[in-house]
């Protein structure tokens, strides 16, 4: 069955959203958005040598037709970020961006009170930004207060693999924005942390180096479609409550020897 | 005059526009974007602006992003 959404004003067909950076070649690139079919590919700019190497990478994401999300990746400072936004949306023809404004070498983690100016200026460019975060609360709250209606708060730092690190703060995201589109954004390292972030009720999943650095890319990309889909379906189908006792799965009512008296034959 | 172009120092003799620029290096028909002292420069502007000294310009294409 289709699961159709709108994720700002872009309506797409899958929650997962794939990146498209460190394949080992085109061709590994081109078979894991095949097997992934992502709601939408996320893409960047990077300086262009006459040899045209950009217009290669673009006329493969171009045939799969699929939405692209411009980043601003290894922006380090305001300006940086908000002129290279505009660079995007120029070549891309889309007001989405993807604003990372990083904060820290070592974690890659955003610099928040960068990546708040940054959000105020782009969005009274016409910007839909899609804001990498951390999973502060606080945070939360001022960029809605900008105007975001995506929050993309980091599950590890990026390209760790550690999955979703402080599961509480996620699940304190869901709840006390219930309105709001959340992807949970870098270090996702096994489908089973995609389906975590979709069991707790998230909207969408964006990875990239879980994939791309997978033995086998294109597989993995499969089989974190196919974790999207059951995180999203066990959430939509609730899951049961976990309590500290067991309690019997088959009906004890008319079992055989049931409360038989012990010796009575 | 000197600019520089993805940091690498380019002589210019006389004047010149983005347009210009783009043709004469090898980016004409690609799909490029640009900025002037790291403020973004829209493509239809790319006629009308002539190069300054010391202007540094950046040219970037779409490229694989996380």
């Amino acid at each position: 069955m289709s699961d159709k959404w709108q994720i700002g004003k872009t309506e797409i067909s899958s929650r997962l959203f794939l990146g498209t950076a460190s394949y080992p070649s085109p061709d590994i690139l081109r078979a894991s958005i095949e097997a992934a079919q992502p709601g939408l590919i996320t893409v960047s700019l990077r300086r262009e040598n006459a040899a045209g190497k950009g217009q290669a990478f673009w006329d493969i994401i171009k045939g799969f037709n699929i939405p692209v999300l411009p980043n601003t990746a290894s922006c380090y400072g305001v300006d940086e970020a908000v002129t290279t936004a505009q660079m995007a949306r120029e070549i891309f023809e889309t007001n989405r961006i993807k604003l990372e404004v990083i904060g820290d070498d070592y974690t890659l983690q955003p610099d928040i009170y960068g990546l708040l100016e940054a959000t105020q200026k782009l969005i009274k460019l016409g910007f839909e930004v899609y804001p990498y975060m951390t999973d502060d609360l606080v945070l939360a709250q001022r960029l809605v207060d900008l105007g975001c209606n995506i929050l993309m708060p980091w599950g590890a730092p990026i390209g760790s693999g550690r999955g979703l690190n402080n599961i509480y703060a996620l699940k304190q995201l869901r709840e006390r924005f219930p309105d709001k589109t959340l992807v949970i954004d870098a270090g996702l390292g096994a489908p089973s942390h995609a389906s975590a972030a979709m069991e707790i009720g998230y909207d969408a999943v964006l990875l990239n180096t879980a994939v791309a650095k997978a033995g086998d890319p294109a597989m993995m990309a499969g089989a974190f479609a196919g974790a999207v889909k059951a995180g999203r379906d066990a959430y939509l189908s609730g899951i049961i409550a976990k309590q500290d006792s067991a309690t019997p799965s088959t009906p004890l009512l008319d079992k055989p020897f049931w409360h038989q008296e012990k010796g009575s034959g | 005059m000197q600019i520089t172009l993805n940091s690498n120092a380019l002589e210019i003799e006389g004047t010149i526009s983005i347009s210009n620029l783009l043709m004469c290096k090898g980016y004409k028909d690609k799909l490029v974007a640009v900025a002037v002292n790291g403020e973004f420069m829209p493509r239809e502007n790319y006629d009308g602006y002539i190069l300054q000294d010391k202007d540094s310009v950046e040219i970037v294409a779409p490229m694989q992003g996380g």
